[in-house]
């Protein structure tokens, strides 16, 4: 039998990882008779420092993430990381191949590493992935990170899940106009510059500086009109160590002050606001299917004709909706 | 191509339509154990059959094992084993298994083991062992079958 959310809740609460696991692979299953804990877990969290890390494919996150918690470990800190990977849109399957460049982390009792797939979720993230971030939080680890899957240029979704956010270029993808598109480079708190062993990264931390210093500055200020944060680009190479020390000074520069300021109460406004329409979008997502399954192809094949339109169709469809 | 959404969407047993939460599978080579062309494959199919598969890349110790499967909450384990070594590695990894109070998480084991090491693998408690010249879909059938017998947890 089952053990009852409930009770992997109360275990949880004493740091019970056994219980978090679980718990993980409930939420990722959302079935409404789970939110009840949910929200009980969502309640006692709120200790955790949320790292967010995002970059094209290939720009070596995982690889930076199994630095960066390897670096944060020695002063005792304990690391809780969500990596995630994309499904399939053919079998809703997925590899999930992060941990394998972060397998020295794998034997520290300090370090949890989970690994979810994105679910049809199309932010970069994994649908119940701020519910496992919270589960980590109550088990009592000081830092969660989340690494997103690999994005392209529009993938934002983590600057509203994340205290601090952190966007991975690799060097030689592109040029300064890149730099100045709108989208994916726009939500960094902190800029990172991987595999700074290349010859050419320096151009690409010369481009984001540029494009940094020509923005019109919407940062929020304190009273001398000084910003609260200035957005730093940070070199590192995980193959040599170099910048590690450097970027978690600058994460726990971000932190103070996210906490102290006003900064960190817009912030988590933000958050807020994003899990609240996120949570109701896929409650309203699975009732829809829930109420509609049996007609939906039919209309769909009727809509692939063009004898029904789709404004029609979802009009009528919605009112059908159990709520 | 559908919506993961739509893929995911399955009708429960009181007719109620609700997400499915994909078989879960850990995939590990463990030892010394070089070769991990065959285990790509049976991930690749795993992927395709709608299992969200996790690999933990080579040379891994039982112990590595053990923790990623807990961490990841899997639903199944399959060690990958064409060394030989497989009556050394798979009790440690069973050892460890029951003593993190993880005995629910379903073992199976594929590549190469000699028949009469079979029966005592079984005895262990490793579920099923599916060896060379196993037809894909046949691994697929085996885990869903596997965790059906397992039941919700």
């Amino acid at each position: 039998m089952p053990i009852p959310s409930g009770e992997l809740v109360a275990r949880l609460k004493k740091g019970d990882l056994r219980a978090a696991s679980r718990l993980m692979s409930r939420a990722e299953a959302h079935d409404e008779a789970t939110l009840a804990s949910m929200g009980e877990i969502y309640k006692s969290a709120g200790r955790a420092h949320i790292v967010g890390l995002t970059g094209v494919p290939g720009s070596g996150k995982s690889t930076l993430v199994s630095k960066l918690v390897e670096t944060i470990r020695n002063d005792g800190r304990r690391v809780g990381v969500i990596a995630i990977d994309p499904s399939s849109p053919f079998s809703g399957g997925s590899i999930l191949g992060d941990r394998i460049r972060m397998t020295n982390l794998v034997m520290d009792e300090g370090v949890y590493i989970r690994s979810m797939a994105t679910r049809g979720s199309t932010g970069g993230l994994a649908r119940s992935a701020l519910t496992a971030v919270d589960i980590l939080d109550v088990a009592g680890f000081d830092i969660v990170i989340i690494e997103t899957v690999g994005v392209g240029q529009d993938e934002v979704e983590i600057a509203q899940a994340s205290h601090s956010t952190i966007v991975v270029s690799a060097p030689g993808l592109g040029d300064d106009v890149q730099a100045i598109k709108a989208g994916i480079l726009e939500i960094a708190d902190i800029h990172v510059v991987s595999k700074c062993d290349r010859p050419d990264s320096n151009r690409t931390i010369t481009d984001l500086k540029t494009m940094l210093a020509m923005g019109i500055n919407i940062a929020i200020k304190d009273q001398e009109g000084r910003p609260l944060w200035q957005v730093p680009v940070v070199g590192t190479s995980s193959e040599r160590g170099e910048g590690i020390d450097t970027l978690i000074q600058t994460i726990d520069r971000h932190r103070d002050v996210h906490r102290s300021t006003q900064l960190g109460v817009e912030r988590m406004r933000r958050i807020a606001e994003y899990r609240t329409f996120k949570t109701a979008e896929d409650l309203l997502r699975s009732r829809f299917f829930d109420s509609t399954n049996n007609r939906l192809n039919a209309t769909v094949d009727r809509i692939a004709k063009r004898e029904l339109d789709p404004f029609t169709a979802s009009t009528e469809l919605l009112s059908k909706v159990a709520f | 191509m559908q919506s993961v959404y739509s893929l995911l969407c399955v009708k429960k047993h009181d007719g109620r339509i609700l997400m499915s939460s994909p078989i879960r599978v850990l995939l590990a080579k463990v030892g010394l154990d070089g070769h991990d062309r065959g285990v790509k494959v049976v991930a690749r199919t795993l992927r395709d059959a709608g299992m969200d598969v996790i690999y933990t890349g080579l040379h891994r110790t039982p112990d590595e094992v053990v923790n990623a499967a807990i961490q990841e909450d899997v639903d199944v384990l399959g060690i990958s084993l064409l060394s030989g070594a497989h009556m050394t590695i798979c009790p440690k990894i069973m050892a460890l298994l029951e003593e993190k109070d993880a005995s629910d998480t379903i073992v199976v084991v594929g590549g190469v083991v000699p028949d009469e090491d079979v029966n005592a693998l079984k005895e262990m408690g490793v579920k099923e062992l599916l060896l060379q010249d196993t037809p894909p879909n046949k691994i697929v059938e085996t885990l869903q079958r596997l965790v059906d017998e397992r039941g919700p947890r």
